[in-house]
């Protein structure tokens, strides 16, 4: 291998840095200025003194509830991923049936279904089901799309497992029921930990099926919020970026503890 | 059943590759794998001999089609309902108030007949093009870089990384403030941005959305390329400095046609995602000045949930479906579902 150092490419990865960085720094160091220190000196300088009142002032504009609104859809989604997928998942690897393998066909299809695409009739549906306005009208097409992503995650990490490990248990007489829930799931434990992280992202940082089916403040999702404070108090942007901190918040620390799962989730989000 | 004489296929070629040496394990496996293609008529043979074993020894235990029946009902309620109805209500006229009402292919007629419609398919190609343009050449380049095992790149990657920890909406929210024309950092640099305001002209806001999408998106494909660069077998870079290949070379003559795949996978989902663009638009430039960045996704938003004209919404829909569709279609033909999942197993 070539050990010299590529001088080069390494001052290019500088300059994309600095292009990642900026905005980051701007953004941490903002939110812990005054609003006229902002003004007045730019985006660009350090805070004169630190302040917190940009977060505290975040809070009191609602986003406590925004928080708790979006963790509720965030855990019901990831519930009903857990619930539907890994029997779905178990079927299309070790049914012999064609109603199986045709799901899967469907699901595949189902990869390259834009959520823009849909949203006007989910709108109908949505409001003729009376969800309009509830945070289960917003669980229940997000879960819904997350759904082709996670079996075929789920469905790969079933497929790692050997046959033989199913024989045995059959020779022992074990029921496919037995099989899912004494050797399926345990040895799945990695794709199970990738579809939640992933539902979960797509739950937390979902932005159209809540823009289109919610209105009102008490079911506002913390996407939504960010949205509707930039539109209202647009020239208070140390608070709008304390917002922005908040809403990363949850999936920083995830970053921090789960390494390896976050960036599986992540590239499930790509697979879609 | 396809699937299962594939996964026997690959575990076939990897007991071969086993006896193999280490070096060009890989090489290895792409021909055995070619040759397993090729080769089909004897293993179909087998496949189906092992088919019918498997039918009378061991249908028991086999999970029967009521496990994959819920999420199945699920998924056909809440996403494919909608995408047949997205058809129907494109042939009617509602108002979001009582039921729909038939109407033929008025709303179709009035959709391409509306010069804002048409310009705005062309600002969709426009952006996805230049998000494949700028985002691929850095991607690639940022993960052969990424690639390589010296400290001090692994903790630039996680910087790198940080972008995708923020949503569409918040990195849209993020930027317009930096990029504010009163207070933001334009307004403190006029030798380089003029009078500050890049979202006042045309080309100016399609480079902010073009920008903040690269921004956004590329430590994502970075990964991709990053995980395929470090499965290319070293050998043949050894083979090619002894060749006397010098770095340059080297890239072009190696790494890139190694890359072939990763840059498909990471094509195809730039296009998609390019094409149905929306929350940047929203949230950025609410597809000003005037219509001069009204992308298809966006117009059809302002056509239903502003304009109350949710049949023409829904033609402007049918049309993406339409699009994503052909694109899926070229997912299929072109990558095939085994090699996009072994891309994913190279992640990480």
């Amino acid at each position: 291998m070539n050990r010299r150092p590529n001088h080069l490419a390494g001052a290019g990865s500088l300059v994309w840095l600095l292009l990642v960085g900026l905005p980051l720094y701007v953004m941490i160091t903002a939110t812990l200025r005054t609003r006229s220190d902002y003004a007045r000196r730019g985006p660009l300088a350090l805070p004169e003194r630190i302040t917190l009142d940009n977060y505290t002032g975040a809070f009191s504009t609602g986003f406590g509830r925004y928080f708790l609104n979006t963790l509720t859809v965030t855990v019901c989604v990831v519930g009903l991923v857990l619930l539907l997928v890994p029997p779905l998942a178990y079927a299309i690897v070790r049914s012999r049936s064609r109603f199986a393998s045709s799901a899967f066909r469907l699901f595949l299809l189902g990869l390259a279904v834009p959520a823009q695409a849909v949203i006007v009739p989910m709108f109908y549906l949505i409001s003729e089901a009376g969800l309009y306005d509830n945070l289960l009208g917003v669980v229940l097409p997000t879960a819904a799309f997350c759904l082709p992503v996670s079996a075929l995650v789920l469905s790969g990490a079933m497929r790692d497992i050997g046959p033989e490990l199913y024989e045995a248990m059959a020779m022992d007489g074990a029921s496919p029921r037995r099989m899912f829930f004494q050797l399926v799931l345990p040895l799945s434990r990695g794709g199970l930990s990738t579809i939640v992280v992933f539902s979960a992202l797509q739950a937390w940082n979902g932005f159209l099926f809540p823009l289109v089916l919610t209105q009102s403040d008490s079911t506002k999702l913390i996407t939504l919020g960010l949205y509707d404070f930039r539109t209202e108090h647009g020239i208070d942007i140390p608070g709008l970026l304390a917002a922005v901190v908040l809403s990363m918040v949850p999936v920083l620390l995830v970053y921090l503890f789960a390494r390896r799962a976050l960036v599986q989730g992540l590239m499930g989000v790509g697979g879609k | 059943m396809s699937s299962h004489m594939k996964t026997r296929i690959r575990k076939q070629t990897r007991s071969r590759t086993a006896t193999g040496a280490g070096g060009d394990e890989r090489g290895r496996v792409r021909t055995a794998r070619r040759s397993a293609g090729g080769g089909r008529a004897p293993d179909r043979g087998r496949g189906a001999s092992r088919r019918a074993r498997e039918r009378y020894g061991s249908r028991v235990g086999r999970p029967g089609f009521v496990w994959a029946v819920p999420a199945t009902v699920f998924f056909g309620l809440f996403a494919i309902t909608p995408l047949i109805m997205v058809a129907a209500l494109s042939f009617t006229s509602w108002s979001g108030l009582g039921p729909p009402r038939f109407v033929g292919v008025d709303n179709w007629t009035r959709v391409f007949a509306d010069p804002v419609m048409i310009e705005s398919v062309w600002l969709s190609l426009l952006v996805t093009f230049l998000g494949v343009a700028v985002q691929t050449p850095l991607s690639v380049l940022l993960g052969v870089w990424a690639a390589g095992q010296q400290r001090n790149r692994a903790v630039l990657s996680a910087i790198y990384f940080v972008p995708l920890l923020l949503s569409t909406t918040a990195v849209s929210v993020l930027w317009r403030a930096v990029l504010d024309p009163n207070f933001g950092v334009p307004s403190r640099a006029a030798w380089l941005f003029g009078d500050g305001n890049l979202f006042g002209t045309q080309a100016g806001a399609i480079g902010v959305l073009a920008f903040v999408s690269t921004w956004q998106f590329t430590p994502f494909h970075t990964l991709i390329h990053q995980g395929a660069a470090r499965a290319v077998p070293r050998v043949l870079y050894e083979a090619a400095e002894i060749d006397g290949a010098g770095r340059v070379r080297q890239f072009f003559h190696i790494t890139l046609p190694q890359l072939r795949n990763s840059v498909i996978t990471s094509t195809i989902l730039m296009v998609v995602g390019g094409l149905t663009t929306f929350e940047t638009v929203l949230i950025l430039t609410q597809g000003g000045p005037g219509t001069d960045t009204t992308i298809t996704a966006y117009y059809m938003y302002q056509k239903a949930f502003k304009g109350f004209d949710f049949g023409a919404g829904a033609a402007v829909a049918l049309v993406l479906v339409v699009a994503a569709t052909l694109v899926s279609l070229i997912v299929v033909r072109v990558s095939g579902y085994d090699r996009m999942r072994s891309d994913m197993e190279g992640v990480s």
